[in-house]
């Protein structure tokens, strides 16, 4: 093991107690924080100035119990062996709950503070906690804390930085209270899980004698939020509400998206709303101006106009044709994706933050297994429909290696990022709608199809669902902006060089003729069995490394919507962009990686082939039908 | 006689769990969700014949895979 770093303050609690907002407040550093177990997959570390000292923090995963059951509670097993203090995070909502990891967090000896969270969420569900009676029962110090609001957080750092270092002795609030630190009697379970039931039983007795002490219970009213959460997982309420919640979500991405692209919702004639701005219009009335200037000053055809202007159609630039590094590698990130970009990011925060998504995963519970997956890899399926990368990253919430694999998989081949998906809605929706649909169609057929194959390729077993569902919040909205800006940037800083260096291979490969040579290698695939033209193999190359940009070069080939379709399904099933596959191999190791890639490569050879061929047959019997 | 598995509860009734037949992992996991031998609880929802059962204990919501449901007895309150 590397030389461990010393940590100043760790904090440790249940999945979704408001760690990673609690640590946001300490120490500014953002983090995703979301209304479902498992957001903080791995550790975050910050640092904090309190009072002139600079302190180490480390944000823990999400856990249970510090019984090693699983990866989580060994990384945070030995964080709490280097921590100096540990802020112990309890929901005070389920204070029974969370106490037994707080009495296995005393067992090993470390300074334990309790931060009493969602105190606010308590008092509105009518639980009254004797903040002053818990600390003594425990013996450390417990303050009240809304990590939300920031309400106790001054508080809860005052009372952490009062104690000295390595001293053993807790200060409660009430005054000092010797460390007679209830202990289980065993050491709770160290190496099996479950070790010693009595133990577990007397540790459940003394929870409970300690809940009766401390928590009062007033009657409350059902709250909508309860009254909502029962209808959701109804059998049949809870489908309708899952089909309403989902056919809102698209239309409300797909509006507010071009929206913010064109400035206008509505018919094109009588738009509803108007904006007077729009990415679109932006880019018409200040970038193009600018562009056409340097086109005319650096020669309309000499190489470096081609290189950053691209191909000036008659004097005039075309943002998503020209080609140029400055004309459509600046307007495909900026003017057609991010707009995008934004409004999913939006509505999956909403989703995410209300808790509707764990909820949706149970309700999916039954049709995921008939892929083999469980419940809750859609949420992983859900990120990656914004962009592949995080999507893959938040497997790391299935349980077993199978899962990961299966679930990254199906990402990396049948769900298209937000990106792409901007590009297919702008390209291939010009030839209406339904082609649009026929696209997404494919694509969740293709999903199911390898799903189900695959869950018969391997035969694991397949581990049952057993989670919380946490309570429908509102969200807050200044935490929810924060995610999708820390979204957003990480879309620009990974993505605008990747589509600059790939409009750039394009220009220069163009130039050397590269590709007549890939042309030559790959034509019977993409020709005999696609149906698609030669010139059409350098975009799915490129598509390798941006998959908007690829279908960006698709566009002026002319192509008829037969191969517009096949290609672009193929494109979204072909190679994940470079920024996925690089994960992709780091999650699921070389071995498995090739695994994923090799199907990957069977999967589109097929694919292409099915839709082209499928394509051919069903237009060939309508025109019988149509014309005897 | 009022014993069953959870899997075969009614909607909206209220039970105790009486036995959890299954290995000490299972247990491990359940019990960090305050589902144990004694346990009050009442079924909010089972989706479809073979979904996930969601129940409420302690006032939180679970849901559990129909198999482990299966796993868990429960004596309804008369």
């Amino acid at each position: 093991m590397e030389p461990k770093e010393r940590i100043d303050i760790l904090l440790v609690g249940h999945p979704n107690v408001g760690k990673s907002v609690l640590f946001t407040r300490l120490t500014g550093v953002k983090t995703i924080v979301s209304n479902y177990a498992g957001t903080t997959v791995t550790y975050t570390r910050g640092r904090l100035r309190f009072e002139g000292k600079d302190l180490d923090v480390v944000d823990a995963p999400g856990v249970y119990s510090l019984a090693p059951l699983d990866d989580a509670a060994r990384v945070t097993i030995d964080l709490v062996d280097r921590a100096e203090r540990v802020i112990n995070i309890v929901d005070a909502t389920h204070i029974e709950r969370h106490l037994p990891l707080t009495l296995e967090l005393l067992a090993r000896n470390r300074p334990v503070f309790v931060a009493l969270n969602m105190s606010d969420e308590a008092r509105h569900l009518g639980i009254e906690i004797d903040v002053e009676k818990l600390s003594k029962c425990l013996g450390v110090p417990v303050v009240a804390t809304v990590g939300r609001s920031g309400e106790g957080v001054r508080a809860l750092m005052e009372s952490v930085m009062g104690l000295p270092r390595h001293d053993t002795v807790a200060v409660g609030e009430s005054g000092p209270a010797g460390r007679r630190q209830p202990r289980p009697r065993r050491r709770p379970s160290q190496q099996t899980p479950g070790h010693g039931r009595f133990s577990e039983e007397e540790v459940w007795q003394r929870i409970g004698r300690i809940v009766n002490e401390v928590q009062s219970l007033h009657h409350h009213h059902h709250t909508l939020g309860e009254r909502l959460a029962e209808i959701s997982v109804h059998p049949i309420w809870g489908a309708l509400f899952a089909f309403a919640v989902l056919v809102s979500s698209l239309f409300i991405i797909s509006a507010l998206g071009g929206m913010l692209v064109s400035g206008e919702l509505g018919p094109k004639d009588s738009p509803w709303i108007s904006l007077p701005f729009g990415t679109e219009r932006l880019f018409d009335a200040f970038w193009r101006p600018a562009l056409e200037t340097l086109a005319v000053s650096l020669g309309e055809e000499s190489v470096l106009t081609r290189l950053l202007v691209g191909h000036a159609v008659g004097g005039h630039i075309d943002f998503e044709t020209s080609f140029g590094l400055l004309s459509t590698g600046l307007f495909v990130p900026f003017g057609l994706v991010l707009p995008f970009i934004f409004s999913f990011y939006f509505v999956l925060s909403v989703l995410e933050d209300t808790g509707y998504l764990p909820r949706l995963a149970i309700f999916l519970d039954t049709i995921m297994h008939r892929v083999g997956l469980h419940g809750y890899a859609i949420i992983p399926t859900l990120l990656g429909l914004g962009c592949n990368v995080p999507g893959i990253l938040a497997t790391r919430i299935l349980e077993t290696r199978q899962q990961r694999f299966i679930t990254a998989t199906l990402i990396s081949i049948a769900v298209p990022c937000a990106s792409l998906q901007a590009v297919i809605i702008g390209l291939v929706g010009a030839r209406g709608w339904w082609a649009v649909g026929l696209v997404y169609g494919i694509l969740l057929i293709t999903w199911f199809t390898v799903g189900f194959a695959l869950r018969f390729v391997s035969r694991e077993f397949r581990p049952e669902l057993l989670v919380e569902i946490p309570p429908y919040r509102v969200p807050v909205w200044r935490v929810l902006f924060s995610k999708i800006g820390f979204r957003l940037r990480s879309f620009l800083i990974e993505a605008v060089p990747l589509v600059l260096v790939s409009v750039l291979a394009a220009n220069v490969f163009e130039q050397l003729g590269v590709f007549r040579l890939a042309a030559r290698a790959t034509a019977p695939v993409v020709v005999g069995l696609w149906g698609l033209p030669e010139q059409a193999i350098l975009p799915l190359m490129l598509g390798f490394v941006r998959k908007d940009v690829a279908l960006g070069l698709l566009a002026p080939l002319a192509l008829t919507t037969r191969q517009l379709v096949t290609g672009t399904v193929v494109l979204a099933a072909f190679f994940p962009c470079l920024a996925s596959f690089v994960v992709l191999f780091r999650e699921l190791g070389a071995r498995d990686g090739l695994k994923s890639t090799a199907i990957m490569l069977a999967v589109v050879t097929l694919l292409g082939a099915t839709v082209n061929f499928g394509w051919i047959a069903v237009s060939a019997v309508t025109r019988m039908w149509v014309s005897p | 006689m009022n014993e069953r598995p959870l899997s075969h509860l009614s909607s909206a009734d209220e039970a105790e769990i009486v036995a959890i037949k299954g290995g000490t992992h299972l247990r491990a996991r359940l019990n960090a969700l305050g589902i144990f031998e004694g346990q009050r609880l009442r079924l909010l929802s089972g989706v479809g014949r073979y979904g996930p059962v969601v129940v409420i204990v302690n006032r939180a919501h679970v849901a559990l895979g129909r198999g482990m449901a299966a796993k868990i007895i429960v004596r309804v309150a008369v």
